[in-house]
């Protein structure tokens, strides 16, 4: 089957956040989106309590202090540069929001409202500072909206519904992609001056996450495969509160607002592991504590949850300032949170590592941080590193519209002065191929066949138990094992679905060797990392190591498709490296 | 428990027409219709199709007519509907396949009421200020998903497809009501076509159909009373 052509300047991959703002920061060019949903449907849709930025609208606060918060939070391992930047134009960015229309809950004087948030100090990690920009519980929801209406305004050209299979090369500089259109199973040839991933992150190679089914490290797999790093990779958050088995996020914002934590043995557990910051510390820290709390049988009734408690709190402010989340614990748990604690669990949240850029968004290659010309990357896929070990809670949101805007802007010096390079020949080959051998596999009943399903729940269950908040060599060297065995059997996977239309089937397979892409640069990185850092935990090498580990991790893969690991410098500028207390 | 899932299932490469397919499967009360849904996908039968990507109501991919309501398969519980359940598409779009429905039409009547902020003046250096009165006037239809629950539980949409729907009208409230926007006037015309506001007749089922709780026929309502006072 042949694909259909398409010439642009820049193609952008990826409607959530980071994408839409690299986009508008192109209106007007010659750009088109790719998404694969529809953009309206993007995780960034899903981020619940506020973006972080000194406006100093409730009380003092610096830029500064954002930095030095969001260094600590990293333990010391993000580029002090990066986060420099980050901390600075989040004032800038946020008021930009507010002027394209965003509906930011307000003060009582009509200014932007602000939220507590975990990690988020003032004068350099004293007490709690109100620094989380909020709309209601539904941050995200509002920041896409807001963006995709952007969008439509400057009538930006997207391609909904298609799946980036791969990434073109030729001569040493990026030039397209190949994609999968959804509706009805053609392939698109996409010839750009430039490319910009902005896909998100991976959170399905776990099994209990708040990420979204569409999170499946497409971005990550897709460049890996073409020969980029992965940066950091072993650095997955797991974020202290998701509901009980669904893994559906609880915000940071509600202990924000003064919820609290609880064992089973109703103590306020934090007390003992961070008695400055008790319930905001940041996420690796508490999400550690839960699980300690949980192995010493702690839970609640002895179950593997602890209770997220917002009883003390008035209606008022649950209903007023947190209600998505109010309606999410009614609707699965059948539970009031005025009248009753929520059981809450660790989720995977977040990837801090990902495709390495440099502060204009432009993707490095090597520890010299050499560019690939034409191919830019922002947001969760990336790794600038903004968030280094450990995200803070609202830096996500943050960092998406900054570095989407910079990617955006350094796009435009870019195509002005680069011509298109020429496109490889057969661009279509290698996802053709792929799918021809997927849509090949004999068909029949489920039971009968190896089917994406059965290594997808595998891999899930597995990198649960063997690579989440706490690991160890022999746990991890099992882990390695696992994946290499679900690649092998990943071969002879077969699809029932053979028609060209929708067909999710499809999609889901080819979803799944992106998962295990992402898992086994995941596990191969947290392998080698004898030391613990941030949200990576070592049970075996309990303590950070910055003699010898304060550097980033660079994966890339050999060409029998193993893991080659090496490793680049951090950027340190004004923060030296401390003990990490809260 | 054991569950019967009836899904309306349509494959426009193989089907002449729709058919009903039955499918048994185990599950427990507190799963979500979306459970069963990829139960049956990931264990039972690859081919059917449906949209899904947050799994907890926010991202409005998978709006459909559960046991004859509009809902959305992940904000539904199985004890909430029993032990018989029927799963069809959404009403009044062109089928593409099985629970997948065409939504590119529903999106251009979203884009035609220009839903974005006018501003005329430059921005100030800072954020515009709007009290927290202001900004309460237009909370209710921030709150849109854009799942199209409302819009294809509409019996107007359904005898008129050229209606804009609910789903626009929600959308363009959420700016008529914002006391920053300047783009009133060229908003209102599209409100006051033929096919616009006026079409609605007060049934009420989006507002029944709604899984974000938005008051949909009272701001339809105030869109109509500020086309009446404009005219005044």
């Amino acid at each position: 089957m042949a694909a259909t052509y398409h010439q642009y300047e820049v193609v952008v991959v990826g409607g959530g956040g980071a994408g839409l703002m690299a986009a508008l920061t192109l209106r007007g060019r010659d750009v088109a989106v790719l998404s694969k949903l529809y953009p309206v449907r993007s995780h960034t849709g899903t981020a619940q309590g506020g973006i972080g930025a000194a406006l100093g609208n409730m009380e003092e606060d610096h830029w500064e202090w954002h930095m030095f918060d969001t260094v600590k939070g990293s333990d010391y391992l993000a580029d002090q540069d990066a986060v420099e930047i980050l901390a600075r134009e989040a004032v800038e960015t946020v008021l930009e929001l507010e002027h394209w229309g965003l509906p930011f809950s307000r003060t009582p004087d009509g200014k932007i409202a602000q939220r507590p948030f975990g990690g988020h100090t003032r004068e350099y990690g004293k007490a709690p500072v109100r620094r989380s920009c909020y709309a209601a519980d539904r941050t995200g929801h509002m920041i896409l909206q807001t963006l995709y209406q952007q969008c439509i305004r400057h009538q930006v050209k997207f391609f909904n519904e298609f799946l980036v299979l791969d990434l073109l090369i030729e001569s040493g500089r990026v030039a397209g992609v190949v994609a999968l259109s959804i509706a009805d199973g053609s392939l698109h040839v996409f010839h750009a001056k430039a490319v910009l991933f902005a896909t998100g992150g991976c959170g399905r190679i776990y099994q209990i996450t708040s990420n979204a089914h569409a999170l499946t490290g497409d971005g990550m797999a897709v460049a890996w495969r073409a020969g980029v790093p992965l940066e950091d990779m072993e650095f997955f958050q797991f974020h202290p509160t998701g509901i009980y088995r669904m893994g559906i996020l609880i915000t940071e914002g509600a202990r924000g607002e003064g919820g609290k934590l609880i064992n089973g043995r109703g103590e306020r557990f934090m007390e003992k592991y961070a008695p400055t910051l008790l319930d905001l510390a940041p996420r690796d820290i508490i999400s550690r504590s839960i699980y300690l709390e949980l192995r010493q049988g702690h839970g609640i009734g002895g179950k593997w949850y602890v209770h997220l408690d917002l009883t003390h709190l008035s209606r008022e402010v649950i209903e007023e300032k947190l209600p998505d989340i109010t309606d999410f614990v009614r609707t699965y748990l059948g539970i009031d949170p005025v009248k009753e604690p929520i059981p809450v669990q660790p989720t995977a949240h977040y990837a801090m590592g990902g495709i390495p850029t440099d502060i204009w968004g432009r993707v490095v290659v090597d520890e010299k941080n050499r560019v690939l010309p034409g191919f830019y990357s922002a947001g969760e896929v990336a790794c600038v590193s903004v968030h280094g070990a450990n995200r803070l809670g609202t830096n996500s949101l943050v960092d998406i519209l900054v570095f989407g805007r910079r990617a955006g802007r350094d796009l435009v010096r870019y195509v002005a002065e680069n011509d298109f390079p020429p496109l490889p020949p057969r661009a279509e080959e290698n996802a053709e191929q792929w799918v021809a051998r997927l849509r090949a596999g004999r068909s029949g009943s489920a039971g009968r066949r190896t089917t994406v399903a059965e290594l997808r729940d595998t891999l899930q269950r597995e990198m649960m138990d063997k690579a989440s908040v706490f690991r160890d060599e022999k746990l991890l060297a099992e882990m390695k094992e696992v994946v290499g065995e679900l690649q092998q059997r990943y071969q002879e996977v077969t699809i029932q679905d053979r028609g060209r239309v929708f067909n999710t089937d499809l999609v889901e397979a080819l979803e799944l060797a992106f998962l295990l892409d992402c898992a086994q640069t995941v596990v191969a990185g947290a392998l080698a990392r004898q030391e613990s850092r941030g949200a990576h935990s070592r049970e075996d090498f309990p303590k950070r190591d910055d003699q010898n580990w304060l550097k980033h991790s660079l994966a890339y893969r050999t060409p029998s498709g193993q893991v080659e690991l090496k490793y680049k410098s951090v950027s340190i500028t004004r923060f030296q490296p401390q003990e990490r207390k809260y | 428990m054991q569950v019967k899932l009836r899904v309306k299932r349509f494959d426009r490469e193989r089907d002449r027409e729709p058919y009903w397919a039955e499918y048994g499967v185990e599950a427990e009360a507190t799963d979500r219709v979306l459970d069963l849904l990829h139960s049956v996908k990931w264990y039972q039968d690859g081919t059917l199709s449906f949209r899904r990507s947050c799994g907890h109501g926010i991202c409005g991919s998978d709006a459909m007519l559960i046991n004859g309501r509009n809902r959305l398969a992940c904000k539904v519980l199985i004890k909430e509907l029993g032990k018989r359940i029927s799963v069809e598409p959404l009403r009044g779009f062109p089928v593409v396949k099985d629970l997948v429905v065409d939504q590119q039409a529903f999106f251009r009547k979203f884009e035609s009421v220009q839903p974005y902020l006018v501003a005329e003046e430059p921005p100030p250096a800072r954020e515009r200020r709007q009290s927290p009165e202001a900004r309460e006037r237009f909370d209710d239809t921030t709150k849109c998903i854009l799942c199209a629950a409302c819009t294809t539980s509409c019996p107007s949409f359904w005898s008129n497809p050229n209606y804009l729907g609910p789903a626009a009208i929600v959308n363009a409230h959420r700016f008529l009501f914002d006391d920053r926007d300047a783009g009133q006037e060229a908003r209102l015309q599209v409100l006051n076509q033929s096919d616009g506001v006026w079409r609605c007749r007060t049934i009420f089922n989006c507002v029944e159909a709604c899984p974000r709780g938005i008051d949909i026929t009272r701001a339809i309502g105030e869109v109509k009373k500020a086309l009446l006072l404009r005219r005044g």
